[in-house]
């Protein structure tokens, strides 16, 4: 079944703009399949249908492009998809214990999600925090040095709806399908806020500053 | 004491607004720009070269000797394109650079863009930290909104519109032929080369693949000349860069300093290990360089010093495991790592990556056995230089780097018909209900 005639007439403008960005078509397929997924929680083959058909490419070439990438999910993800990184430093500081934890502790699998229809659980590789590990990503918003006890009341908040803000990001979580807005190229007014620098972002220049160094000084030019 | 952190690009992180444009403008920003557009391009890349700015997206190339290969007069669109991509396991310098200074990186890219005669550019952000996409957004639309980016900017003539495209969670669009073909629209797998981007980059058009980094230290060298970057650094790595320090420490973090730094420096400042354990191995750049030991602490922390030792310098991403952490289950991980995020197109990486895993699978579990070892070097050298980007060369680095060091703790899991180490003592949370 094709997308609905209000959800086409209602995407048309935006498909339009994100491919107006781009010198040539096809290169709006990655930010076009955000799109079909903010609007339906995954990609759905009318999802694929509708990239297509917007830029005159075939479903299968449209597919072999979802396929190849982790953040386009095929089936209905929860309101909250939380990655717990699972890569090496991660893994060691404590991710491993938290997935397994969240799993036990929501009684679903990998990408399976609660029968709410909240939250959903996988493990996400390496995702550029490592200073803050162990990370936890909710809609791909950091939550920083996590343990399994904070990662259960995170859960726990998404699942009873209490407002619930990222160590760093934005000043409070946006839903997933929103998150899939934003990454198709569709700012939502909440860039200017959120904290976003914690301890460790700001490590070296505490030290600096105590000592009173700056590369514009001469004097720093020894080394 | 002598001055070891150079904060720059980290300097006004702690300022709440530092990543809007009247922040950014406060600290001195777009201070460089007309200074830039006042030159020739030539003299642009000029300055670079000078410079000696190394690209800081791991490769290290020199950043204006890429830009000169730029053809000129050669009638067809050029682009820039940063690659914001980060995602080496142990890199995380990127990420709080576009979500507190992402107006260094896009001033550097309209006189990176002037210079190599693009009047048009993208920025390549990973899809998975959502909040450095709306910076990004925010900062191009403030720079419009100011005159910095459009068209003729600053009267000078010179247009620049900006794409912020995010990607959608493949590690291998960091590799910058393979970044090309995701944001053309395709699976992100990487091509053959030659041809280069500078030839034949973006819609076959010359391209300039530049890390964030790289770019956000434009403006600075602009704007207080290639000899005072140059001053930083040693003989061969100039300048300084963003040293990212995890794992196990007391101060995990980012610290910005000249190339040529150590370790143990950076420890004296910032605490060293966590408290009452000692230093195993670590990451000098990223899980695809080979691992260093606590031998290798007084290791100057540049391009040459580190290959000298036998590793690389990479993204400076420096992952510090104490003894509690046992390396079989640390390199199974990273190899896994690659295994996911082999993109499949050539055989030695796709097949290898599999293999390896399944090797170290066994060897963790306390079911491999000696000879494994020497199957595990021979099959990745059979990946080493066979494969079709650095993705599979990296395979090669933890594996034989571990078994160079310890050896013995593999032999170790087989004696012991299993893993050694006990995880949960390794963790974030043992550190802390120990305090």
């Amino acid at each position: 079944m094709a997308l609905s005639e209000e959800v086409r007439a209602r995407l048309a403008p935006q498909a339009a703009e994100i491919i107006g960005r781009y010198p040539r078509t096809r290169s709006a397929l990655l930010p076009l399949l955000h799109l079909v997924q903010s609007e339906e929680g995954y990609v759905s083959q009318d999802g694929i249908a509708y990239c297509a058909e917007q830029l005159g490419l075939t479903e299968a070439d449209v597919t072999g492009v979802v396929s190849f990438y982790t953040m386009y999910k095929r089936r209905p993800v929860g309101e909250y998809h939380v990655g717990v990184c699972t890569t090496s430093l991660c893994a060691v500081m404590g991710g491993d214990a938290i997935l397994a934890d969240l799993q036990q502790h929501l009684g679903v699998g990998i990408d399976e999600v609660t029968a709410d229809g909240k939250v959903s659980v996988e493990h996400v590789e390496c995702n550029a925090a490592c200073d803050y590990a162990p990370v936890v990503m909710v809609n791909w918003e950091f939550f920083d040095n996590m343990t399994p006890q904070s990662a259960r009341d995170l859960v726990d908040g998404l699942r009873s709806g209490a407002d619930v803000a990222p160590t760093r990001g934005a000043p409070r979580l946006c839903t997933w399908k929103q998150a899939g807005k934003i990454l198709a190229g569709f700012n939502d007014g909440q860039a200017a806020g959120g904290h976003t620098a914690g301890a460790a972002t700001l490590a070296g220049l505490r030290i600096a500053k105590e000592q009173g160094w700056r590369p514009g000084e001469p004097e720093v030019a020894e080394k | 004491m002598t001055t070891i952190l150079t904060p720059e690009l980290s300097a006004r992180w702690d300022e709440p607004d530092s990543f809007s444009l009247a922040g950014y403008k406060r600290a001195g920003g777009y201070r460089a720009l007309p200074k830039a557009l006042a030159m020739q391009p030539d003299q642009v890349i000029q300055t670079l070269k000078d410079s000696a700015l190394r690209g800081r997206g791991g490769a290290g190339f020199p950043t204006g000797v890429k830009w000169g290969f730029i053809p000129q007069g050669d009638a067809k669109p050029h682009y820039l394109v940063v690659n914001a991509d980060e995602s080496e396991p142990g890199a995380c310098k990127d990420i709080p650079t576009l979500l507190a200074n992402p107006q260094a990186l896009i001033e550097g890219m309209v006189i990176a863009s002037y210079s190599i005669r693009a009047d048009r550019a993208f920025i390549y952000v990973r899809g998975e930290v959502l909040h450095a996409a709306r910076r990004l957004m925010n900062a191009v639309a403030e720079a419009r909104e100011a005159g910095y980016l459009g068209d003729n900017i600053l009267g000078s003539g010179f247009s620049l519109e900006i794409v912020v495209h995010s990607g959608a969670g493949a590690y291998i669009c960091g590799e910058e032929t393979a970044l090309l073909d995701s944001l053309e629209g395709f699976r992100g797998q990487p091509r053959l080369k030659p041809p280069f981007p500078a030839s034949e980059g973006l819609y076959a058009c010359p391209t300039v693949v530049n890390n964030v980094e790289s770019i956000a230290s434009v403006p600075y060298i602009l704007e207080y000349g290639a000899a005072q970057f140059a001053r930083f650094g040693t003989e061969r790595s100039k300048g300084f860069g963003l040293f990212s320090l995890s794992g196990h420490v007391t101060t995990p973090g980012q610290y910005e300093a000249p190339l040529g730094t150590t370790l143990r420096e950076l420890f004296d400042l910032s605490g060293g290990m966590r408290a009452g354990h000692r230093l195993k191995f670590w990451t000098p750049g990223g899980s695809s360089t080979p691992l260093f030991t606590d031998q290798h602490l007084d290791v100057p922390l540049d391009f040459e010093s580190v290959a000298a030792a036998g590793s690389m310098l990479g993204t400076r991403s420096l992952q510090i495991f104490d003894e509690t952490t046992c390396v079989v289950r640390v390199v199974l991980r990273w190899i896994q790592f690659y295994e996911h995020e082999s993109c499949g197109k050539c055989t030695p990486c796709r097949e290898g990556s599999y293999w390896v895993v399944q090797l170290l699978q066994q060897l963790e579990e306390g079911q491999g056995s000696e000879a494994d070892l020497d199957k595990l070097l021979d099959i990745c050298d059979n990946i080493t230089g066979r494969a079709f980007c650095a993705l599979g060369d990296s395979i090669q680095a933890p594996v034989a780097s571990s078994i160079k060091y310890f050896r013995d703790e593999y032999i170790e899991h087989q004696r012991q018909g299993g893993c050694p180490f006990d995880p949960a003592a390794s963790t974030l949370f043992a550190l802390e209900s120990a305090r």
